[in-house]
């Protein structure tokens, strides 16, 4: 079934049109994790019940995320040539309501209606004023979109939708007028750096493999993201799987692989199942497989499922998964570009890394080292969560201040408390007292700081929270996690969450301090991987913030919150 | 007993993925059972010519692996840092309190498997249960309880009614 890609281009192009200038108006519920878990699937329920009891003509699609997560379930309503509509926080009752009212007749229903993108001025009743200018709202106000720019937008079961919009319109670019060497020069012009938190520069990875002469080299995709605050790895791949694939196809094009692996928690259904069908519709298309588009480059791609383990989103981790091993990290050297999966050399990347590749092949490397700041290029995708107005997914230029997505982006705290902290990183991140949140967001500075960008989750925590109380969670999580292979990082965190655990029982000495930091460095240099090499940040930067905190624990025996007092539950079978 | 080994081996050897391993074909058995039987773990090393001890290996190493049947439902609470601030434990708590359970694990009548779980990934909607995977967020202990409840009122093949 392989076409030409202008005939690609052409068929989605139709289709497009006819979805958007057709004859009925075109509904989009948002139906990422986040949507799901604010009732999507029940909305998508009682909207085509309702439709199709009505007779009412529309096309629904099932979308990713927009980000306003917040605001999920999120329907968007759109008559042809005129602007997107938006109802937030939609339950069954009042998608019904959406259906009679508003796709029934034509007219947003202003009482329901929360906002609108586009031109206000092309609403059909003319009345836009009461209802927002989403590009206004704060969250979306600050952002620029590139791995994010079709999330939300378009159905990520269609390929067609991600062609008419720009999609694959690199690769073509690169297989027909690039030579490997051009596109490879782009990426490392860009300053493109790895977003799965060691912001290593992408291009000299990607330099290291295109090295190797080997006959087979993999290139392979990390979506294991196990950090609790963080999923918009998953999120790409449940809003727009297609910017995925060719950014992985291209990194082969450009490195001589040919072949690549997304690794994906199992469990994840939503990101599984879109992904793979991505890649089965990529397949049919001769967007993969042998002489893709008529060249001869040969790139296919498999998806593959890892059980329970943060450990397996580490690089050498991840490889023994695949392999269906225990996900335990691998001696170094050799580095996975000379002996990598299956023995083979390999790059892993982040999914948000690779899910930039096609627009800087399509813009070319300029246009991304002119965002951003210094070494920092390009935009960071956040995943706002925790004791925030807005929580959700955006997508803003490096270099823009920590304090404005908190206090504008994400509205601030909520029941008018004041800001403690922000854990930023995942779990071997750091955190930042309120007083500090006045930073860029920049790998170098973040670091400097001790709190890391990572891979973009970023927790706030108001001042009802007990520092040591999240520390302990987050010691918890860390020692849960810790596979076992090195007896530093095994043991280590145990001694850790036995000493957090004694401070949060107002039982802790002022010895424990240092005893933690003497465990902490011998597992920073133990360790084979950055679980047990970073576990000890946690502590280390909340000592950093908050030492007084600790004290009043273990010297006066008092939590200013209490909730360190507090049951604490964890699960209780490890692994053996 | 033959139904679950014929299970067992449609499930291992019905895998379409090029690259099948232990851990695929142990999570492909996971999807059919929701648990892996021993006669599983000999079916695995048979199909991946390895031991038993490798499967096994692999087997206690994903804490997503269970090895008894599964009860009628399933339900996860997330423990993940987003979640911890914004109340999952007092969710927690809940469900264990219905549930009659201390920690995680199966009711006694067969009908609800409670488990912690690190993320799962709907941390803008902390904090996050899901039930029979599906996901629910902003939960409350007292909707957490609701849920709980229903689940052990149904009426289901898995033994007596309500306690």
């Amino acid at each position: 079934m392989a076409v030409s890609f202008e005939e690609l281009q052409q068929e989605a192009q139709s289709r497009w049109q006819a979805l958007n200038a057709g004859d009925r108006p075109w509904v989009r519920i948002g139906s990422a994790m986040c949507g799901q878990a604010a009732g999507a699937d029940e909305v998508f329920e009682a909207l085509t019940e309702s439709l199709g009891r009505n007779n009412i003509p529309a096309s629904v699609s099932r979308v990713g995320c927009l980000g306003l997560c917040f605001a999920e379930p999120l329907v968007d309503v759109q008559f042809p040539g005129g602007p997107r509509v938006f109802y937030a926080n939609v339950t069954p009752e009042t998608a019904r309501q959406i259906a009679e009212r508003h796709l029934a007749g034509g007219s947003p229903d202003l009482d329901l209606a929360w906002g609108y993108l586009g031109d206000g001025a092309g609403l059909s009743n003319g009345d836009a004023s009461s209802m927002l200018d989403l590009s206004r709202h704060p969250m979306r106000a600050m952002e620029t979109r590139i791995a994010l720019r079709n999330a939300g937008n378009i159905d990520p079961r269609d390929i067609h939708q991600y062609v008419a919009t720009g999609g694959y319109r690199a690769l073509h670019q690169a297989l027909t007028q690039m030579t490997p060497e051009e596109t490879l020069a782009q990426v490392a012009g860009s300053g493109l750096r790895g977003r799965g938190g060691a912001a290593f520069s992408t291009g000299t990875k990607w330099r290291f493999l295109a090295g190797s002469n080997a006959p087979v080299k993999y290139i392979l995709c990390n979506c294991e993201e196990g950090d609790p605050g963080a999923y918009n790895d998953k999120g790409i791949l449940e809003s727009d799987p297609h910017t995925l694939i060719e950014g992985m196809i291209l990194a082969g094009y450009a490195t001589g692989a040919t072949y690549g692996y997304v690794f994906i928690r199992h469990g994840h259904d939503g990101p599984i199942e879109k992904t793979r069908a991505a890649v089965r519709q990529a397949q049919e298309m001769g967007l993969l497989g042998r002489g893709i588009l008529g060249s001869d480059f040969d790139f296919d791609i498999e998806v593959a499922l890892t059980g329970d383990s943060y450990v397996a989103g580490e690089e050498s981790g991840l490889m023994e998964s695949i392999e269906g091993h225990r996900a335990m990290p691998r001696y170094r050297p050799p580095f996975p570009a000379q002996v990598g999966l299956f023995g083979k050399p390999s790059n892993i990347n982040n999914v948000k890394t690779l899910a930039y590749v096609p627009e800087i092949v399509a813009n070319g490397a300029e246009w991304f080292s002119g965002i951003g700041h210094e070494q920092s290029k390009g935009t960071a995708i956040l995943c706002l969560s925790g004791a925030l107005n807005y929580t959700g997914m955006i997508e803003v230029p490096l270099g823009v201040n920590l304090k404005d997505v908190l206090y504008q982006a994400a509205g601030g705290v909520p029941g008018g408390k004041d800001l403690k902290l922000v854990q930023t990183g995942g779990p071997l991140g750091g955190v930042l007292k309120a007083e500090s949140v006045d930073i860029i967001l920049d790998f170098e500075v973040l670091r400097e700081a001790g709190a890391i960008l990572g891979s973009g989750g970023i927790i706030a925590a108001d001042e009802d929270t007990c520092v040591v109380d999240l520390t302990r969670a987050l010691i918890a999580f860390c020692q849960y996690e810790s596979c076992g292979k090195c007896f530093p990082c095994r043991m280590g965190m145990s001694h850790l969450l036995e000493v957090l655990e004694r401070i949060c029982r107002m039982e802790g000495v002022p010895e424990d301090l240092e005893l933690m930091r003497r465990v902490g460095q011998d597992m920073q240099s133990g360790s084979l991987c950055g679980h047990g090499q970073l576990g000890f940040n946690p502590v280390a930067s909340a000592l950093r913030h908050f030492s007084d905190e600790f004290q009043a624990h273990i010297i006066d025996r008092t939590c200013p919150t209490g909730r360190c007092l507090e049951p604490r539950y964890s699960p209780r079978q490890t692994r053996r | 007993m033959d139904g679950l080994k014929q299970r067992i081996s449609k499930a291992v050897r019905g895998q379409t993925q090029p690259t099948q391993t232990i851990l695929s074909s142990l999570l492909a058995v996971e999807d059919e059972l929701g648990y892996i039987p021993k006669e599983a773990v000999d079916e695995v090393a048979d199909f991946t010519g390895s031991t038993i001890n490798d499967v096994w290996a692999v087997a206690s190493f994903y804490p997503n692996f269970r090895f008894e049947p599964p009860c009628l439902h399933r339900m996860e609470v997330c423990w993940g840092a987003s979640c911890h601030l914004t109340g999952a434990r007092e969710v927690i708590q809940a469900v264990l309190g219905a549930a009659g359970l201390q920690e995680e694990g199966d009711t006694s009548d067969g009908k609800v498997s409670v488990r912690l779980n690190t993320c799962l990934g709907a941390c803008a909607q902390a904090p996050v249960i899901s039930v029979d995977h599906h996901l629910a967020g902003r939960m409350t202990p007292a909707d957490a309880r609701t849920r709980v409840v229903q689940l052990l009122d149904e009426s289901g093949p898995a033994g007596e009614t309500n306690p």
